[in-house]
C-alpha cells in the first residue's frame, strides 16, 4: 500500500471517529436538555466532581482500575465472537476465591505471599467462572448470553450465602458484608492517595499486554479469525473452539483479578455487591470502542469521570447521580446509530 | 390448612402476573426473530411511569397506558437500530437496559416513596363464590385476570392465525418470506412493538399492583431477567413459558416459607433459582436433539423445542 492510499485511509478513520464523538456529544446534549438540565452546568459539575483535585482525581483512578481491567478482558472474547455478559460473575467469583484464601490465616504463610496468592486465586476463580460458560457453550448447546447470564445470578446467589452464612460477621450477619479483612491484607495507598498504585499499575500492564496480544501476536490474529468465521479457521488448521475458550479464560482471569483487587484495594472485605456493575459498564466501554483496542482506555477514563464526577451531582445541582448513567446509555445508543447509519451509506 | 393452601395458590397466580405479561411479550418478540434484550429495564422505566402517570392524573387507566406506550418506545428504539439500521441486536437491548434503568431512578426521584393510586381486588361476580375455584382464580385485581386471559390468546394467536403463522415464518425463515411478498422487516418491527406493549404492562402491573408504589430499589429489578430466561425455558411455547412463570411464582413463594427453615439462607438466593433451571433445561433441549438418529428418552424430547431458527439475526433483504 502507497503512502497516501494510509494517509487518506487515517484520515477517514480520523473523520469517522470524529463525526462519531460530535454526534454522541450532541445526543447527550439534547437529552440533557429533554431533561430539562444544563448541559455546561452538568459537564462542569462532572469535570470538578472528577478531576479538580488530587484526592478526587485518585479516587476517579480507582473506577478506571476494574473498568479498564474488565474492558481488557472484554476485547478478548468480542474479538472471538464471544458476548461475555457472565463477566459480573467472574469478577465476583474472583472476589469470592482472594477473600476465601485470605480467610486462611491460619497459613504459616507471611502476609506478603498469602496476599499474592489471594490476587492469583482470584485469577483461577474468574477464569474457572469464565471457562463454565464456555464449556456451556461448546458442549451444552447454551448461547454464551444465556449461560453467562445464568452464572451471574448463581454467583451473586453464591456470595450472599457465603455473606449470610459461613462468613458472616461476628455477631450478626448484614448486608454490610464481611468482617474486614486484617490489615496486612489491605493494599496501601500513599498518604492522600485513594487509588492502590499497584491497582493502577496491574490495570495499565493488563492494558499494554491485551495490545500486544491483539495486535501483534499469532494467536490474536487466530482468535480474530475464529471469531470472524469459525469454518474458515478450522481449514487454515486453528481451533476455534480451542481458541474462543483461551479467550474465555483471559477474559475470566482478568475479571476476577477486579474482584481480588476490589476485596483487597477498595472494600477490604467481602460485600454482595463487590463487582458494583462495573463488569456490566464495561461491556458498554467496549462497545462504544467499536469493539477496537486503542479508544479503551479513553473511554474507560470518561466512564470513570462520569461515574465518579456524578457522586456530588446532588449536592451541588440536586439532581440525582443515576444521570451518569443515563449519559454512559446515551452515548453508546448513539454511537450505534452512527455506526448503523455509517453502514447504511457504504452499501449505497 | 385448606384455606392457606387456596391462599398460597391465589398468591402465585398473583405474584407470577407481570412475569407472565413480560414474558409473552417477549415470547411473541422472539418468534419473529428478534431478540429484546431491554426487558430488565424497561420493565423498570414503564413501572415508572405507570405510577407516576397515575398519580398525576389520579387514573389507574392512563397509569396503565402510559406504561404500555413506553413499552412501545423503547421497542421502537430498539427496532430503529436493530432491525433497520442492522446492528446487534443483543448490543443495542444492552444498552436500553442500562439506559431505561437509570432513566426510571433519574425522573423518578421526585415521586420515590409517595403514596400512589393502586389497584383493588375485582371478584367476578357469581365466579368468586364456588368453592376452592372461586378465591383461587376470580378474586384478583384486573391486571391478573389479563395476564390469565393472555395466555391463551398468546397461543391461539401464534398456532391458529395466519398472522401468527407468519410471524413463526418470518421468525424461522425471512428469506423465504421475502420471496413470497412478506415483507419480513416490517412484521418483525410490528410484532416488537406489540411485545414492548406487553413488557410495558408488566412493569405497571408492578407498581400498580403487584409492589404498589415507586422507589430505589422498586423491587422489580431482575425480574427482566428472569423473563428471558423463562422465554427459553419455556422453548419459545406461550403455554410452557406460562407454566414456567407460576413455577418461578411458586418458587418466590416456597422461598418466603423456606426462610424460616433455613433463616441463615438469605431469601435472594432461592431468587436465583430459575436460572440453574434455565441452563439445565438448554442442556437438556441440547441433548434431546436427535443427531444420531437414535430415539432419546420420552422425557428429553418432551422438553426439546427449536429457537427461532433467525432470532437475533438482523435480515436484510439483497
Amino acid at each position: 500500500m502507497d503512502q497516501s492510499k494510509i494517509i487518506s485511509r487515517w484520515r477517514q478513520a480520523g473523520t469517522s471517529s470524529l463525526m462519531t464523538t460530535l454526534l454522541a456529544l450532541g445526543a447527550v446534549a439534547g437529552m440533557l436538555l429533554l431533561l430539562d438540565l444544563d448541559p455546561f452546568a452538568i459537564s462542569s459539575a462532572l469535570t470538578s466532581g472528577s478531576i479538580t483535585t488530587w484526592v478526587k482525581f485518585s479516587y476517579m483512578l480507582s473506577v478506571l482500575v476494574p473498568l479498564l481491567l474488565c474492558s481488557c478482558g472484554l476485547l478478548f472474547t468480542f474479538r472471538a465472537g464471544l458476548w461475555n455478559i457472565g463477566i459480573e460473575g467472574q469478577v465476583i467469583c474472583g472476589a469470592i476465591c482472594s477473600t476465601f484464601i485470605l480467610r486462611l490465616d491460619s497459613l504459616p504463610l507471611p502476609p506478603a505471599t498469602l496476599f499474592a496468592t489471594a490476587l492469583i486465586f482470584s485469577c483461577l476463580g474468574g477464569a474457572l467462572w469464565g471457562l463454565l460458560a464456555s464449556l456451556l457453550k461448546n458442549h451444552g448447546g447454551v448461547n454464551e448470553i444465556f449461560g453467562g447470564l445464568g452464572l451471574n445470578f448463581v454467583a451473586q446467589g453464591f456470595i450472599l450465602w457465603l455473606i449470610f452464612g459461613p462468613w458472616k460477621r461476628a455477631g450478626i450477619a448484614s448486608m454490610s458484608g464481611t468482617d474486614l479483612l486484617a490489615k496486612d491484607f489491605w493494599l496501601t495507598n500513599p498518604a492522600g492517595w485513594r487509588v492502590a498504585p499497584l491497582a493502577l499499575g496491574l490495570a495499565l500492564l493488563a492494558f499494554l499486554l491485551t495490545c500486544i496480544i491483539l495486535g501483534a501476536t499469532r494467536f490474536g490474529l487466530q482468535l480474530q479469525s475464529s471469531g470472524r468465521n469459525a469454518q474458515a479457521a478450522r481449514l487454515f488448521g486453528i481451533m476455534p473452539r480451542f481458541t474462543t475458550t483461551i479467550a474465555m479464560l483471559l477474559c475470566g482471569s482478568l475479571a476476577g483479578l477486579t474482584g481480588g483487587l476490589q476485596v483487597t484495594g477498595v472494600y477490604h472485605r467481602l460485600i454482595p455487591s463487590i463487582s458494583s456493575g462495573y463488569g456490566y459498564l464495561a461491556l458498554l466501554v467496549v462497545m462504544l470502542a467499536n469493539y477496537k483496542t486503542l479508544p479503551v482506555p479513553f473511554i474507560s477514563l470518561i466512564f470513570a469521570c462520569l461515574a465518579a464526577g456524578s457522586i456530588q451531582l446532588p449536592m451541588v445541582l440536586q439532581v440525582d447521580s443515576s444521570l451518569s448513567g443515563v449519559i454512559q446509555g446515551t452515548l453508546v445508543l448513539s454511537a450505534l446509530i452512527v455506526h448503523g447509519i455509517q453502514k447504511r451509506r457504504k452499501k449505497e | 390448612m385448606e384455606s392457606s393452601i387456596i391462599n398460597i395458590i391465589a398468591g402465585i397466580i398473583a405474584i407470577a402476573s407481570p412475569l407472565i405479561l413480560a414474558a409473552l411479550g417477549e415470547t411473541i418478540t422472539e418468534k419473529g426473530g428478534i431478540i429484546n434484550l431491554s426487558l430488565d429495564g424497561t420493565i423498570l422505566l414503564s413501572a415508572m411511569t405507570g405510577f407516576t402517570v397515575a398519580l398525576q392524573t389520579d387514573s389507574l387507566f392512563t397509569g396503565f397506558a402510559a406504561a404500555a406506550l413506553t413499552g412501545v418506545v423503547v421497542a421502537a428504539v430498539l427496532a430503529v437500530i436493530a432491525i433497520w439500521l442492522q446492528q446487534s441486536q443483543v448490543a443495542v437491548g444492552f444498552a436500553l437496559t442500562f439506559l431505561c434503568r437509570d432513566l426510571a431512578y433519574f425522573l423518578g426521584n421526585p415521586y420515590a416513596k409517595q403514596k400512589g393510586l393502586q389497584l383493588t381486588t375485582l371478584p367476578l361476580p357469581y365466579l368468586d363464590s364456588i368453592p376452592v375455584l372461586g378465591p383461587i382464580f376470580f378474586s384478583h385485581t384486573i391486571i391478573v385476570y389479563g395476564s390469565m386471559v393472555a395466555i391463551p390468546m398468546a397461543w391461539y394467536f401464534l398456532y391458529h392465525t395466519n398472522q401468527g403463522l407468519t410471524l413463526r415464518l418470518v421468525g424461522e425463515n425471512p428469506n423465504a418470506c421475502w420471496a413470497r411478498g412478506i415483507k419480513p422487516r416490517i412484521v418483525q418491527t410490528m410484532y416488537t412493538l406489540v411485545g414492548g406493549a406487553l413488557i410495558g404492562l408488566a412493569g405497571a402491573a408492578f407498581s400498580l399492583a403487584i409492589k404498589p408504589g415507586w422507589g430505589r430499589p422498586q423491587g422489580c429489578e431482575g425480574i427482566g431477567w428472569i423473563a428471558l430466561a423463562l422465554v427459553i425455558f419455556g422453548s419459545w411455547h406461550p403455554l410452557r413459558v406460562a407454566a414456567g412463570a407460576y413455577l418461578f411464582g411458586f418458587l418466590q413463594i416456597l422461598g418466603i416459607y423456606l426462610q424460616d427453615f433455613f433463616p441463615t439462607i438469605p431469601s435472594q438466593v432461592f431468587q436465583t433459582a430459575p436460572f440453574p433451571l434455565m441452563i439445565f433445561t438448554l442442556i437438556l433441549i441440547h441433548l434431546g436433539k436427535d443427531t444420531t438418529g437414535k430415539k432419546r428418552l420420552r422425557l428429553l424430547r418432551l422438553l426439546s423445542g427449536n429457537p427461532p431458527q433467525a432470532l437475533g439475526k438482523s435480515y436484510h433483504p439483497s
